[in-house]
């Protein structure tokens, strides 16, 4: 079967919108429920965070929420246990996000017959490094048609861009500005230049920009740059109030895609 | 040599550089100039001269006769408690101010645990003015609230890090987002020989100091550069690295380095990170850790909060999976002991992470003609409260 992020990029689709959210978080079993709400409410694109006790590229909301799911009993292997029969009911691609440590324990090899028996798609993790990825892993990856998506930042050298955009299957999480994660930004805070500068370097792979991306503005200009944009910290946010993911799931993917 | 760090930033299995790509930039940039900058003439000229009239080295290497006569052997003190700042910390700052500068940086972060790291750090920033931040877990800033006061006063803005337990792990996670916030402006002096490629390197290099000066004072004084044994307490293990890295190639000298067991290695409050951990990947580095089997890190416990990390730099995960240095764990009750022994045969008061290798002594066989060299890494001075509170003076 192709790859599911490969079938949504090479449909005609503008203004995609991928949702991060942390597996375990607000409450253990909300994974499932989450997913088929978010793939229910339009949403194109999933990661799925796995937490880690040590999110060093991420800011404060991912972290508390990576806490919560770990006090709460959260763990790669009950993380796909959960996703066993996902595939049954939500057909948008799946993306699992997280630290490489936990998927290093798991074993890298097991872990990618895993995602692919589970059916997910893609996995994107920030600190293993396109070197160590070409390397070591890059194998496990393909058989498992399993694409690894690499980051980009604004001062991402143009030869390094090349050789991601050249290990890249899928997209380049093309990262906003230089931040970790939910660092509230406003439209005016990101490079134009940058933005520009990455179109114009015609790419063989889609982008999606993520980072700081918090609502209907700032989704829309990234929007005008890539084929889409990421939205984590502003979601993980929205559930603060332990509200029940019902109720906060439609109205917050109804204000990013359209000004009230 | 053999125990060097290949070009790609690994000893052996142990190393590398597993940042996420928001670091690139930075991390790229320090590992094609680092070699260049510390090697050349002005920097050399000028770090020599800070380390003689700033520092104060060279650092005594002192016959302790009385605790030799106690052990019924030789044991010399490399005596870093006497740097400028109270330990060997000051070794690595001074090196990496003079780097930060030669880079253009205006903007010195660091992490901080006990606070001799951070301490030595607002030196330097002092020293060159420039601004200083230091991150610092909310718990240790309760703890070690005397070299926080220092580091203010020295005009360091200290932060506290709530996240996680608010120890050293914590404020070292904090500081790797600030560098990833500020990719431009900012270098990251990391205290110890841990994080990415090449910090361990780099900070290796700057405390080899400790066993360059060794050698010649061991020459002086015993007619031979090269000790029977070398010990030194390991953490993050930069002291150890300095105190070991002129002798890794002579195998003739046996290295070893004392790991905090904490309540005990067989008890969940240790840092003993080599003795109970695994291979895993923390703070950009591939080394051992203390971790759970879903691969989270669990937190380490020690009397003293300067080896309370639960990594270990790649260079000793590799020393100990290689054979090279024997390492060995020490309780806290064992280091209580070891410094007031010392304290009181030598009228010395140690730092708790040096009486860690001292505490040693006692698990050797040491015949009466070797010569033992303990690495005392810092003085007792920050420590009075934990000693007072425990024998009750």
């Amino acid at each position: 079967m192709k790859n599911r992020i490969n079938q949504l990029f090479e449909t005609n689709k503008k203004d995609i919108l991928s949702v991060y959210f942390t597996a375990g978080f607000p409450r253990l079993n909300d994974t499932v429920k989450i997913i088929k709400l978010l793939a229910q409410n339009g949403v194109d694109l999933i990661e799925i965070g796995i937490p880690f006790s040590d999110p060093t590229a991420d800011g404060p909301t991912i972290q508390r929420s990576s806490e919560l799911a770990l006090k709460n009993g959260m763990s790669l292997q009950l993380l796909f246990s959960q996703l066993e029969e996902i595939r049954q009911s939500v057909q948008i691609p799946l993306i699992l996000m997280g630290y490489f440590n936990p998927v290093m324990q798991y074993g890298v090899a097991e872990f990618c017959k895993r995602c692919s028996e589970t059916g997910i798609d893609g996995v994107i993790l920030p600190d293993l490094p396109l070197e160590e990825y070409n390397e070591q892993y890059k194998m496990h990856f393909r058989e498992n048609n399993l694409h690894n998506i690499l980051l980009i930042t604004p001062q991402t050298p143009a030869e390094r861009i090349r050789e991601i955009d050249e290990a890249s299957e899928g997209f380049i999480y093309m990262v906003s500005s230089a931040s970790v994660t939910g660092a509230g930004k406003k439209v005016e805070d990101f490079h134009q230049e940058y933005f520009e500068r990455i179109q114009q370097m015609n790419l063989k792979n889609p982008r999606l920009i993520g980072f700081g991306i918090s609502d209907h503005d700032t989704f829309e200009n990234a929007c005008k740059y890539s084929r889409g944009a990421i939205i984590g910290s502003a979601f993980i946010s929205s559930f603060q109030d332990h509200e029940e993911p019902e109720k906060t799931i439609p109205g917050f993917i109804k204000k990013i895609r359209k000004k009230n | 040599m053999k125990y060097d760090v290949n070009e790609k930033g690994y000893y052996g299995e142990f190393g590398g550089a597993w940042i996420p790509e928001m670091m690139y930039t930075n991390i790229n940039e320090l590992r094609h100039r680092y070699l260049e900058i510390i090697e050349s003439p002005d920097f050399k000229k000028e770090f020599d001269q800070l380390m003689k009239d700033y520092v104060g080295r060279p650092s005594p290497l002192y016959f302790a006769g009385r605790l030799s006569e106690h052990y019924g052997t030789n044991i010399y003190l490399k005596r870093e408690d006497l740097n400028h700042t109270g330990s060997h910390k000051l070794n690595n700052t001074v090196g990496q101010i003079l780097l930060a500068g030669r880079l253009g940086k205006k903007r010195i972060i660091a992490e901080t645990g006990a606070g001799q790291h951070g301490v030595a750090t607002a030196t330097v920033c002092a020293l060159k003015g420039l601004k200083c931040i230091v991150y610092m877990g909310a718990l240790d800033v309760q703890r070690q609230a005397p070299n926080v006061k220092k580091m203010k006063m020295l005009g360091a803005e200290v932060v506290p890090v709530h996240s996680g337990n608010k120890t050293l792990k914590d404020a070292t996670n904090e500081a790797m987002r600030d560098w990833i916030n500020n990719p431009e402006d900012t270098h990251y002096i990391i205290g110890s020989v841990v994080g990415p490629h090449p910090f361990p390197d780099m900070v290796a290099r700057f405390q080899s100091v400790i066993s360059l000066e060794m050698k010649k004072q061991l020459s002086e004084q015993t007619g031979s550069e090269f000790p029977s044994r070398i010990l030194a307490c390991v953490g993050g293990g930069s002291n150890a690295a300095g105190a070991f890295y002129h002798y890794l190639d002579h195998e003739q000298v046996e290295l070893i380095g004392v790991e905090a067991a904490g309540k005990g290695v067989d008890t969940n409050e240790t840092a003993a990170t080599l003795l109970v951990g695994s291979p895993g990947v923390l703070h950009a580095s591939r080394t051992m850790l203390m971790q759970n089997k879903d691969g989270q890190i669990t937190e380490p416990y020690s009397i003293s909060a300067g080896l309370d990390y639960p990594g270990i730099g790649p260079l000793h995960a590799h020393l100990f999976k290689s054979g090279r240095a024997k390492f060995l764990a020490a309780t806290d009750e064992e280091v209580l002991k070891a410094a007031v022994l010392l304290t009181q045969k030598e009228g010395i008061i140690p730092a708790l992470e040096s009486a860690h290798a001292l505490a040693a002594l006692e698990k050797l066989e040491m015949k009466p003609d070797d010569v033992n060299v303990i690495n005392l890494s810092g003085s007792g001075n920050k420590d009075m409260e934990t000693y007072l509170n425990y024998f009750g003076y």
